[in-house]
């Protein structure tokens, strides 16, 4: 199953500046044509972190960070837009990241996102230019306070209450909608 | 006092939403396509669960066929094995759950987002979703219409129901009316340039005004089809006669059609009613507008200039692109063009490259592909002679599907080439490794064909029918 709960999280920081990180950065979309959900690590980020003849750009962030201690990314204003592939929440995930802080992330891919275990954070404009200030920062994102501390930084972020819920308890939402059945098939009779 | 979308919402809510819980809406057609189902599907399999409605889903097949026809194996040229086992999977999954699917060969097959509205599937006050970021474009028929991911498409199928949290309003009013030789694209591409990447981040846009009115509901799809480019869950175009002619007659149309009519009247937004945001635009001001950067808010009027970059992502994007600020945003030389997409692939469209090209040649260097964006529109525009046109003037005259909008299925450019695209994202890389994009009406991606240079359309349409 997709889904993994989150609670609480303490990592570095991957910090991409570049602002509207649009999902086919994210995953090109050549990388789409795939049946599965598993085995995108390498195709995130794909044509930033290899040149056009395939070979790794060994000096790229993205191919110097160790993922294993770098979890929690900071990218630029406007990440996750364009396309609603879900592909790339599976990549970002696979290629080892938890969580994106970012002053804006877009509708669905935060929806994809929260869906999949990896946690959108927006922060406010100064806590974004600290953190984009120092990469490699320490900073813990806690779910269950809503609360993204880093020094002595405490600063609350929203996660919609019902996706927080099913991240916390490792609930799938939807087993929550099926549960829902009776009432779906008295609208269906209302409006037929 | 309500507005549109609040009474298409009401229609279609099983449950209002608490604190603690998204409404749950109910869905009026599902539409699929081969890349972000086959996930949802299995998860579907994994669960043991069945699709519930099938009466309510169609599936298509258009984002990585070939555009090029079968060669004398009678095979089609797919881009790699794994594209053809996509296609192969949605067909099994169509077939195992009793999805009704056009397939290729089906003569209603085309682009997810055409084939709803030429079905007469697409209908005012219904709710329509896809695992596509482009379903807004149903949203020109007073439909709330918007794309979901794919673990969404997996709650759609099993229960024909999403949770959704309630999107915030804003009313884009377009006041006065449209120069000759702009159309919807160029409105849209304003509305982007306006509000920014983001600016319609979490709310559902209402078209207003006379210059919305005027546009057929091709036009109109197209401006909604481009909502989410402006951050925008969903734009929305109340019903009148022009939405009811387009419907009357279409296979899914309801059987009795003056009874739904009286119905769709009511979908407008009252008078009175509220927005949570508003936005004027001068529509006479509007004039055609092409983008320069990567982004498709990115965008300025053909006669005018780059502007400064406002930070460094802007900055690499001119560098990305080639183009210098201060330079006239017309002239960059061009390799490819591309007429197609959800966006401007359908026969208004095609008319529009043909007026400019009739008689004209593409310029030598330049490679042109026009892709109808569905067998309909194939049909319609080969019943009226517009492949002759785009034949004679030298570009290609392809099979229907995305193409060049996502360069999945091979069609792509070169790195380094600039490819005026009628689609609606100029990414990097979106049309092939490398490949700058300049997103453009399908007049202006005409007149640029003929030049080899980004060109005004205007001059080339004094005299001919727009
Ligand atoms: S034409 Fe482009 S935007 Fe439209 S559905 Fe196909 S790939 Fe998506």
């Amino acid at each position: 199953m997709s889904f993994q709960p989150f609670t609480a999280l303490t990592s570095k920081t991957l910090v991409l500046r570049e602002e509207n990180i649009d999902t086919d950065q994210i995953i090109p979309a050549r990388f789409l044509t795939t049946t599965d959900r598993e085995g995108l690590g390498d195709a995130a980020f794909h044509d930033w972190r290899y040149g056009p003849d395939g070979v790794l750009d060994e000096g790229h962030v993205l191919n110097r960070t160790d993922m294993a201690t770098h979890r929690v990314l900071v990218a630029g204003d406007n990440f996750g837009c364009g396309s609603s592939r879900e592909h790339a929440p599976w990549a970002l995930l696979a290629f080892g990241l938890r969580a994106v802080i970012s002053t804006s992330i877009a509708d669905i891919f935060r929806s994809n996102s929260l869906k999949n275990g990896l946690l959108p954070v927006v922060v406010d404009e100064e806590t974004h230019a600290l953190l984009l200030s120092e990469p490699g920062r320490e900073v813990t994102v806690d779910l269950e306070e809503n609360r993204l501390r880093f020094g002595n930084h405490a600063v609350p972020f929203e996660t919609e209450a019902f996706a927080r819920r099913c991240l916390l308890d490792g609930k799938d939402p939807l087993g929550v909608l099926l549960d829902a059945l009776p009432e779906i098939e008295d609208f269906e009779e209302r409006a037929a | 006092m309500r507005t549109l979308f609040d009474k298409v919402w009401a229609r279609n809510l099983v449950r209002a939403e608490a604190e603690d819980m998204p409404a749950i809406l109910h869905i009026g057609l599902h539409l699929v396509h081969e890349v972000t189902s086959p996930q949802a599907f299995s998860v579907l399999r994994e669960r043991g669960l069945n699709v519930r409605r099938p009466d309510l889903t169609l599936a298509t097949i258009d984002h990585s066929v070939p555009t090029l026809p079968a060669g004398p194996d009678g095979r089609l040229p797919y881009v790699t094995p794994q594209a053809e086992r996509q296609v192969e999977t949605l067909r099994a999954n169509c077939r195992e759950h009793g999805i009704e699917l056009l397939d290729l060969g089906d003569e209603r097959r085309g682009i997810v987002h055409l084939i709803g509205p030429e079905l007469g599937r697409t209908q005012p006050g219904m709710t329509v979703v896809c695992g596509d970021s482009h379903t807004s474009t149903h949203g020109a028929f007073g439909a709330l219409a918007f794309g979901i991911g794919t673990t969404e498409v997996g709650h759609v199928l099993a229960t024909q129901c999403l949770f959704q949290r309630r999107p915030k309003t804003m009313r884009v009013l377009f006041e006065g009316a449209l120069q000759p030789g702009v159309t919807a694209k160029d409105m849209a591409l304003a509305v982007i340039a306006k509000l920014g990447m983001e600016g319609g981040t979490g709310h559902v846009l209402e078209y207003q005004g006379e210059a919305v009115r005027g546009l057929s509901m091709e036009g109109r799809m197209t401006l909604c089809n481009l909502s989410i480019e402006a951050g925008a869950r969903a734009g929305m175009v109340a019903p009148d006669e022009t939405t009811f002619d387009y419907l009357r007659g279409r296979p899914g149309a309801p059987a009795d059609f003056e009874a739904a009519m009286a119905e769709w009247r009511a979908l407008r937004s009252d008078e009175d009613a509220a927005f949570d945001a508003e936005v004027v635009i001068d529509a006479a001001a509007i004039s055609p507008m092409v983008t320069f950067g990567v982004s498709p808010d990115e965008a300025a009027s053909i006669a005018g200039a780059v502007p400064e970059p406002a930070n460094d992502s802007q900055a690499a994007g001119l560098t990305y692109m080639g183009v210098r600020a201060g330079e006239p945003v017309a002239g960059l030389k061009v390799a490819r063009v591309f007429v197609g997409s959800c966006t401007n692939g359908r026969i208004e469209d095609l008319r529009a490259a043909a007026a400019v090209l009739r008689g004209r040649r593409v310029a030598e260097d330049v490679t042109a592909l026009v892709v109808p964006g569905s067998e309909a529109v194939k049909r319609q525009a080969e019943a009226e002679g517009l492949h002759e046109v785009f034949l004679a003037a030298g570009a290609q005259w392809r099979e229907p599907g995305c193409s060049m909008c996502i360069a999945m299925n091979g069609d792509k450019g070169a790195p380094g080439e600039v490819v005026v695209s009628t689609s609606n994202r100029n990414f990097r890389g979106r049309q092939g490794e490398g490949v700058r994009t300049v997103l453009a009406s399908p007049a202006t991606a005409a007149a640029s064909a003929v030049e080899g240079r980004i060109a005004d359309p205007r001059p080339y349409l004094k005299g001919a029918a727009a």
